[in-house]
This record gives C-alpha cells, structure tokens and sequence, in this order.
C-alpha cells in the first residue's frame, strides 16, 4: 500500500483496475493550508492520460508488475504469441497493445514481457535487432540523384529507410527506439 | 547556472538584512529546537530528540521577545515542515520573520511593499522587475490589495464560506484564485481570512469571522504570510485547543502546547508579525519556477 508520501514520477498503482505510470507530480500547499498532491498518470495498457489531485490520508494500491523474458512464437491475425521457455506458459498480445514493437519480432527473439497480474500489457525489445531485406531497389552505379536514402523492406514487413548501397538479402541492424537504420552486419 | 544562483541567493540575503538594519530592526537568533512550536492543523514538524521539535517558524519565540519590550524584531532562520516537498517546497528551507509592537497587519503590508522594492532595486538593477512562469512583476507599479472574499467571488464566482464548508477551499484556491492573481504585473496582496484560516491572528474590529491576516502574491506566487497578533491568551489557548481537535478528527497526531508562550501572551503589546519565503524571493529574483535551483544541496542530493 502507497501514501501520498510516496507518489513522485515513475511510482506505478493500480487504479480502477487499470495499471498507471505517474508521469508528472507536484506537491502543492497554500499557506496554512491542507496539502494537494498534483499527478498526471498514464494507462498503462491503453496510454491514455489523466489528471487527478489527492489529499492527505489517501492511500493507493501498487500496480503488481512483473517483467518476464520470454521468446516470440508466432503471429495468427492480430494477435501475437509469446512464450516463457522457463515453464512454458504462454500470453497473447494484440496488435495495438504492442504498437512498434510488432515491426522488429521476428520468430525465436527474445524479449522482455512486462505482466500486470495474468495480463500483458507491453514488452520492451533489445535497442538492436538484426532483421534480413528481403526487398529493395538496385543501386544503380553512378546515381548521382543525390538521394542518400531508399525504402527497404525486411522481413517482419516493416518498411524503413537504407543507404543505397544496401541489397536485397543483406542483414541490417535496426535501432528499435527510434526505427531507424543502423548499420549493415558485414557476413 | 547553479553558481550563479548561489551568489544571488547571498546577495538576496545580504540585501534583505541590510533593509532591516537600515530601519532598526534588531537581528535575533532564536532556538531552532523547542519544545513545542504553535499547533497548526497542517503542518506537522519533524520531532527530535525525545520530545522535542524542530520549530516549524521562529513565531513562538519571536512573539516572547516582543513581550519583554523589543520594538521591531527580524530573523533569517531555517524551519523544518515534515512530508512537504515539491517544487515549491523543501522540508528544510529558509524563512524571514519580521516583527513590530505598536502597529497592525497594514503597517506590514507597506514594509511588503519597500522591501520587494529594495531587493529589486540592488539585486535587480537593470530590469528592477520579478521573474515567475517566465512573467514580469514590477514592484515598482502600483500594488493591488483584494479581500479574499472578494478574490473567490471574482475569479471563482463561488463564495469563500462555501469553499470552506465543502472541503474546496485549497482547490479553488490553488486552481482557481492564484492563477487569476498570476495575471496581475505587480504584487497583490491577499487580504483579511476567513478566521478558521488564522489561528493566531487578531481578528477584525466588530467583525468575529474575520481575521487580520493577509498573504503576499508576487505572479500569483505565495511568498509571505502576514498578520496582526492576537495576544489573548484564552482565546489562543481555545484556538489550539481547536486545532488539535481536528487534527485528532483527521488522524494526525496531537501536538503539545507551547504553554510559556500563552503565559506571556497576556503581556503581548498590539503588534504584527510576517514570515516571508527567503528560498521563494530567491526563485523570484532569478526568475526560476523550481526551489532545487536556488539551493546548495535539496534531501535527493545528500
């Protein structure tokens, strides 16, 4: 159990059910004044935002979150399948719960699994995946368009943005905080 | 940045002592461990040894001097407020306390006045202006004066009583009130309290449910809480007697009553008494919004 003692920025608890991230706090107190304790909190599963203002004496629930490493099975619809090679237990996400991180799992990677109670809620990825292009246009010799960039596909689907000299079938290595191309894994 | 924060710090406080020596105001040091500070029913300080405290403001021992004869009274001293801590608050900060015998609440609003004005003048010199959520507010310009009533009434369309009774008062206040005096480019001050919100002020003339006690709004910035003494010592004794009744009704702990003070409030002369945020001047001078800037070290960092 919290007290208002313990919110600041990061503190998670349950509230109506749902997990949140206290993402802003504030302590305020007017002159000889009861204290207010000023949050913004973030839904952990559906992301949306909220302002709520407590006073003290109020106490909250911890969000019980837990972290998991487990590997990437497969995708039916859109629904994604991981499982814990630990005990075998299996969990089910959906497309719109994962949001970008659905462009970087590829069969077999390993990732992090973040738990509030039976449910998943988000998985946090390596900073680096490599993923195979598996299409791209040829670098024509001697373009001299000026373009330092081209789309390319990889396997997961995802589209990004490569350096000409790129080809079909290499192996890239994707920053998946920001999406972009890293660098090209020399085999 | 921090550097340079610290030499204003220094200069604020060097120039804040200088304005009260200048008008003969005796520098006091008085204990900051005692016995027992006046109950507040919001603020709880921090016990120490067995059962001491540390003071939450010099006020008790401030007012005593006053008793024995001292006319005009400053002191620059730490105060300790448990569980408060936010960007405008530390539980360890630095508070003035300034007191006159022979004088009421509105005497202190005109040293509000030249005292701002002075620190801006020599801390200041180019712009002479505060700095709050990037806004300037001159000093210098006419200061405006709003009952607190008239505050809520205005800027809330609610009235005050109301707010009390409902349990809304410090949301309206801090939602509604201080946003609107944000809007204001010199001081405001806030003026004459419900008498519930001022457990140690006299209260008006004919007026029981009012009490002499005014706030100063720098950018709809609290700094500095003033009012006119009660020296009744049954009635200030009812008064605490009060507070630990609430406090007790909330859950909080009762706390012991500073029973030398009330003793010698029979001889308190009609005086007035103001404790004004050196930490928060500080901010204003800089024109910085977090206290963390305007401090050597805050708790995280120790």
């Amino acid at each position: 159990m919290y007290t208002v003692a313990d919110l600041k920025k990061g503190l998670k608890i349950t509230l109506d059910g749902d997990p949140y991230l206290v993402v802003a706090f504030d302590f305020v107190k007017p002159g000889k004044g009861q204290a207010l304790y000023r949050t913004k909190m973030r839904n952990m599963i559906n992301g949306t935002l909220l302002d709520r203002t407590y006073r003290s004496g109020e106490t909250f629930e911890p969000a019980s979150l837990e972290e998991r490493t487990m590997e990437y099975l497969y995708k039916e619809g859109n629904h994604y399948t991981f499982m814990d090679q630990q005990t075998y237990e299996q969990v089910v996400m959906e497309e719109e719960t994962l949001g970008d991180a659905k462009n970087y799992l590829l069969e077999n990677l390993k990732v992090e699994v973040m738990l509030f109670g039976e449910k998943a809620i988000g998985i946090s990825l390596p900073n680096f995946v490599n993923l195979r292009v598996t299409g791209t246009e040829q670098w024509a010799k001697g373009d001299t368009s000026g373009n330092d960039s081209k789309p390319a596909t990889v396997e997961t689907g995802y589209v990004l943005r490569v350096p000409p000299f790129i080809d079909e079938g290499e192996l890239i290595v994707i920053d998946t905080r920001t999406g972009e191309y890293s660098t090209r894994v020399k085999g | 940045m921090k550097r340079d924060a610290l030499w204003l710090r220094a200069n604020v406080i060097k120039t804040v002592r200088d304005f009260f020596w200048e008008r003969g105001f005796l520098e006091v040091e008085t204990p900051l461990l005692i016995p027992a500070n006046a109950p507040e029913e919001h603020i709880n300080p921090v016990t120490t040894l067995p059962s001491w405290q540390l003071q939450t403001s010099p006020e008790i021992c401030m007012k005593r001097l006053l008793c024995s004869g001292h006319q005009r009274l400053f002191q620059i001293s730490r105060c300790w407020r448990s569980d408060e801590r936010g960007s405008r608050h530390l539980s360890e900060f630095t508070m003035l306390e300034w007191y006159r015998a022979g004088c009421d609440y509105q005497t202190l609003m005109t040293d509000c006045e030249e005292l701002l004005q002075h620190v801006a003048a020599v801390c200041l010199p180019d712009s002479r202006c505060f700095v709050h959520n990037s806004a300037k507010i001159n000093p210098f310009a006419p200061w405006r004066r709003i009952s607190v009533q008239e505050a809520f009434l205005r800027f809330g369309n609610i009235d005050v009583r109301d707010c009390l009774r409902k349990g809304l008062y410090e949301e309206i206040l801090t939602s509604v009130v201080e946003p609107a005096l944000a809007g204001f480019d010199s001081p405001v001050i806030l003026m004459d309290y419900p008498s519930e919100l001022a457990a140690l002020a006299r209260t008006k003339p004919g007026n029981r449910d009012l009490a002499e006690r005014f706030e100063l709004y720098v950018g709809g910035f609290e700094l500095a809480n003033g009012f006119s003494e009660l020296n009744d010592p049954l009635e200030q004794r009812r008064r605490f007697e009060d507070v630990n009744r609430a406090r007790r009704d909330g859950g909080k702990s009762v706390l012991p009553l500073p029973e030398p003070f009330l003793t010698s409030l029979a001889t308190l002369p009609a005086s007035a008494g103001i404790a004004l945020g050196i930490d928060r001047l500080v901010m204003l001078t800089a024109g910085v919004d977090t206290i963390d800037e305007v401090v050597a070290f805050t708790p995280e960092d120790l």
